[in-house]
């Protein structure tokens, strides 16, 4: 009797759970860069549709929520990621081999990656030679590649201040660590004639690209694993250390944080906009087509996200502090958005 | 002959009364010194102890305050219902914004045609949000369209960090998140008695907001406690049910050593080894929903679960053999003597590691981390199927946030899982005064 009981009750719990797993809002996760914006959408999705629930956002960065969206599909997967870099071809082919094949990649916006210091600082200018030869592990000296011996800013050139080097670059798990490799290290390496040498020396392409972006591991470089407000934290106790940082948070810190121009170039809204600014990035995210239709509300999230109202000139975004797209490449997306077109 | 008498005499002497006061002096000091340092290391904790107390209670409590705008509305009836209509779908479509930012034009005494620049800034007055306050203002008093009435709506995060002075007056104006022109603005409301600090209800009535004045704890509250009652539901009776067996009815042979030293492990591994299980079992195998108190409670439950049976298990074994003896003496079974004795003479035993268990799951974070209980949740749970978030987690996110805003809420939203704890202590506490006896 009592058996019974407890098998009719486990049944009952196990068609109740199977029962509610088909899904009654969006889910999403994925890079903690665009979290912000991701939020600020969501919010007004849910403030402007009352026939469907806020979707859920879940942050852990580009690289975890990715591993996520391709685990397969169904409503127990999320049907969107975020992310503040180009999806792999790697993590293409895992997401295809679960099933996942019809992936629509949306760009919404440009993020710029500044270079900080705290605000007690002097203004400085900086190319991306100069962060390469601070930075990177091993550099060109006579024709060889040396490791990196220089402890100040000035050992580096001459007309930089005579500060001690201390970055503090995002770690390996954030979008944004790829972009200050690929636009400053991999640039600076060029610039500063490593790459030539390294050709001639006979060193192979592969490694030739792994050892311009390998960062000097000798306390003159930090990884951050955490966020922002970690390397924030860091400048403000050593106020000459130097900060990898998005413009978004750059901008909500403005008395904290003083900014270098890089090659010239003083980061802002439309300096990146224009392609003037060397160090931005496409802030991306991507459906999965097939959760269209099956996933209530999301066909309405995906339109709500890339009107002109949230990601126009002067949308919600922008006004938080996204760098808006080039309205051709607007047009582009409208037109890739209305037909779904997939990867 | 006597000065060998005398000899022994002194050596007896010398063996039997202290020749030596100094030793007994050096051994009274060692133990005076001893009575210091442990005093010193007291003090020490209760200094860190103070320290942290006042830093999260200096940091937090103007996350209690939030600066709301008293403004007169007129609820113009052919801006917002013409035809009569005042149900949700109809004010859903009602601009309220301009309703709103016009009415707070004329507060400031300025009026008719303002520049597009001047208006942007005077709308970074006010929350983003606002709106909706009056919608649901509208919504409960449908009577007063067509009225000017008082509302109070919320001030922005950058206008309620100025007044609390996280951004300060003295910064340029170029780098400060509040212009000369806004600051001069908010001054002239403060003094016509528009722009007020209030008790800050909104952080315990709202869910996740991207703005820190909209920013709320309910649907991390909600969470935390349908996560503490599903492991008061599961870990307590099984720790309980698990401990008794081990303690009173299991025998003594290697089989038993191996679960009692698996079971000791167990409580030291680290949390996230939990979150890890609770992904691959609970989510992968048995398809449950990612990001739900259910999930969340199952894995924190797992981790509270070597708690409560060692801490079981110690209370039983408290309790005198002479007790069980004259029980089973006079005839009761083997399961009578643990549930009319020996269980409830445990009992504050067992009420003190199941807390202990239940705080420590409460501020957990890692294992949440795995099971997607780090979301961003705006609507509040109604079922423990509902996507959810925890209060360590809240404070975890907020941490991370950009907005000045954010920094007290960080703190102000440790103070309330504090008082949780507190809270709880002081339960046990009080169940164990009834409970405890002496023999």
């Amino acid at each position: 009797m009592h058996l019974r009981q407890l098998v009719l009750i486990a049944l009952a719990v196990t068609n109740f759970v199977a029962g509610v797993s088909a899904r009654d809002r969006v889910k999403i996760a994925g890079s903690s860069t665009v979290l912000p914006y991701a939020n600020i959408v969501a919010e007004e999705f849910g403030k402007t549709y009352s026939e469907f629930k806020t979707p859920i956002i879940e942050s852990g960065g580009s690289s975890a929520g990715i591993k996520l969206f391709c685990q397969g599909l169904g409503t127990s997967t999320i049907d969107i990621v975020n992310a503040s870099r180009r999806i792999r071809e790697e993590e293409i082919k895992v997401c295809k081999n679960n099933g996942v094949e019809n992936i629509i990649e949306i760009s919404f916006g440009y993020d710029g990656i500044i270079i900080a210091t705290g605000v007690n600082t002097r203004a400085w200018a900086l190319k991306p030679k100069d962060v390469y030869l601070a930075l990177a592990a091993k550099i060109p000296a006579n024709g060889q590649m040396v490791k990196n011996p220089h402890n100040t800013w000035k050992d580096v050139n001459i007309k930089l201040p005579n500060w001690q080097i201390a970055g503090y670059i995002p770690g390996e798990k954030h979008g944004t660590r790829e972009v200050f490799e690929e636009r400053l290290l991999r640039v600076g390496c060029i610039e500063a004639g490593a790459e030539s040498i390294m050709e001639t020396l006979g060193v192979d392409k592969k490694n030739v690209d792994n050892l311009c972006i390998a960062v000097r591991k000798d306390g003159a470089a930090v990884d951050i694993d955490g966020d922002y407000n970690e390397t924030l934290a860091r400048l403000q106790s050593n106020n000459t250390g130097v900060g990898i940082l998005s413009l978004l948070f750059y901008e909500k810190n403005l008395d904290k944080l003083k900014i270098a121009s890089i090659s010239g170039i003083k980061p802002s809204s439309e300096t990146i906009s224009s392609g003037e600014y060397p160090v931005s990035r496409p802030l991306y995210f991507y459906v999965k087509k097939d959760h269209i239709g099956m996933v209530p509300g999301l066909d309405e999230y995906l339109k709500f996200f890339i009107s002109k109202r949230i990601i126009g000139n002067e949308g919600l975004l922008a006004e938080y502090g996204l760098v808006p797209m080039p309205v051709i490449e607007y047009i582009a997306l409208l037109k890739k958005v209305k037909t779904l077109k997939t990867m | 002959m006597s000065t060998t008498t005398n000899t022994v005499a002194e050596q007896v002497r010398s063996r039997y009364q202290p020749q030596h006061p100094s030793h007994l002096r050096k051994r009274y000091r060692s133990e005076w010194f001893f009575k210091i340092y442990g005093l010193v290391s007291v003090l020490i904790g209760l200094s860190f102890l103070f320290i942290m107390f006042t830093s999260i209670i200096w940091n937090g409590w103007s996350a209690f305050l939030q600066a709301n705008l008293k403004l007169e509305v007129f609820l113009d009836q052919k801006k917002i219902n013409p035809d009569g209509k005042s149900d949700l779908n109809t004010l859903r479509h009602v601009n309220f914004k301009s309703i709103m930012r016009n009415s707070l034009y004329e507060q400031l005494g300025l009026s008719g045609n303002l520049k597009p620049k001047i208006r942007r800034q005077l709308n970074k007055l006010l929350s983003r949000n606002a709106d909706m306050q009056i919608r649901e203002y509208v919504l409960a008093n449908p009577s007063s369209i067509g009225k000017t009435v008082e509302v109070t709506v919320l001030a922005h995060g950058n206008v309620d960090a100025f007044l609390k002075g996280s951004i300060s007056r003295d910064i340029p104006s170029e780098k400060r998140q509040i212009n000369d022109q806004q600051v001069e603005w908010i001054d002239q409301l403060v003094s016509s008695g528009t722009l007020v600090m209030k008790w800050n209800w909104g952080l315990f009535k709202f869910g996740a907001s991207s703005q820190p004045e909209t920013a709320g704890l309910l649907v991390a509250i909600v969470g935390s406690i349908f996560m503490m009652l599903i492991v008061i539901v599961l870990a307590v009776p099984l720790g309980v049910a698990a401990a008794a067996y081990l303690e009173e009815f299991a025998p003594k042979n290697w089989i038993t050593d191996i679960i009692e030293v698996n079971i000791n492990n167990l409580a030291a591994v680290p949390s996230i080894v939990f979150g890890l299980l609770g992904l691959a079992v609970f989510i992968n195998i048995f398809g449950l929903p990612r990001s739900t108190a259910i999930v969340g409670g199952l894995v924190l439950t797992l981790m509270t679960l070597p708690t409560v049976i060692i801490a079981t298990r110690a209370s039983i074994r408290a309790v005198p053999r002479s007790i069980r003896e004259a029980a089973l003496a006079m005839g009761a079974s083997k399961m009578q003597t643990l549930f009319h004795h020996t269980l409830p003479l445990a009992l504050p035993g067992v009420l003190t590691g199941t807390i202990i268990g239940l705080v420590q799951a409460l501020g957990e974070t890692a294992p949440l981390l795995m099971i997607g209980l780090v979301a961003f949740v705006v609507d509040v749970p109604s079922t423990l199927l509902e996507p959810s978030t925890a209060l360590p987690v809240q404070i975890y996110m907020w941490a991370r946030s950009a907005e000045r805003g954010f920094v007290e809420r960080t703190a102000g939203a440790t103070i309330v899982m504090l008082i949780f704890i507190i809270f709880m202590n002081t339960i046990v506490a009080i169940l164990r005064r009834r409970f405890e006896s002496k023999w």
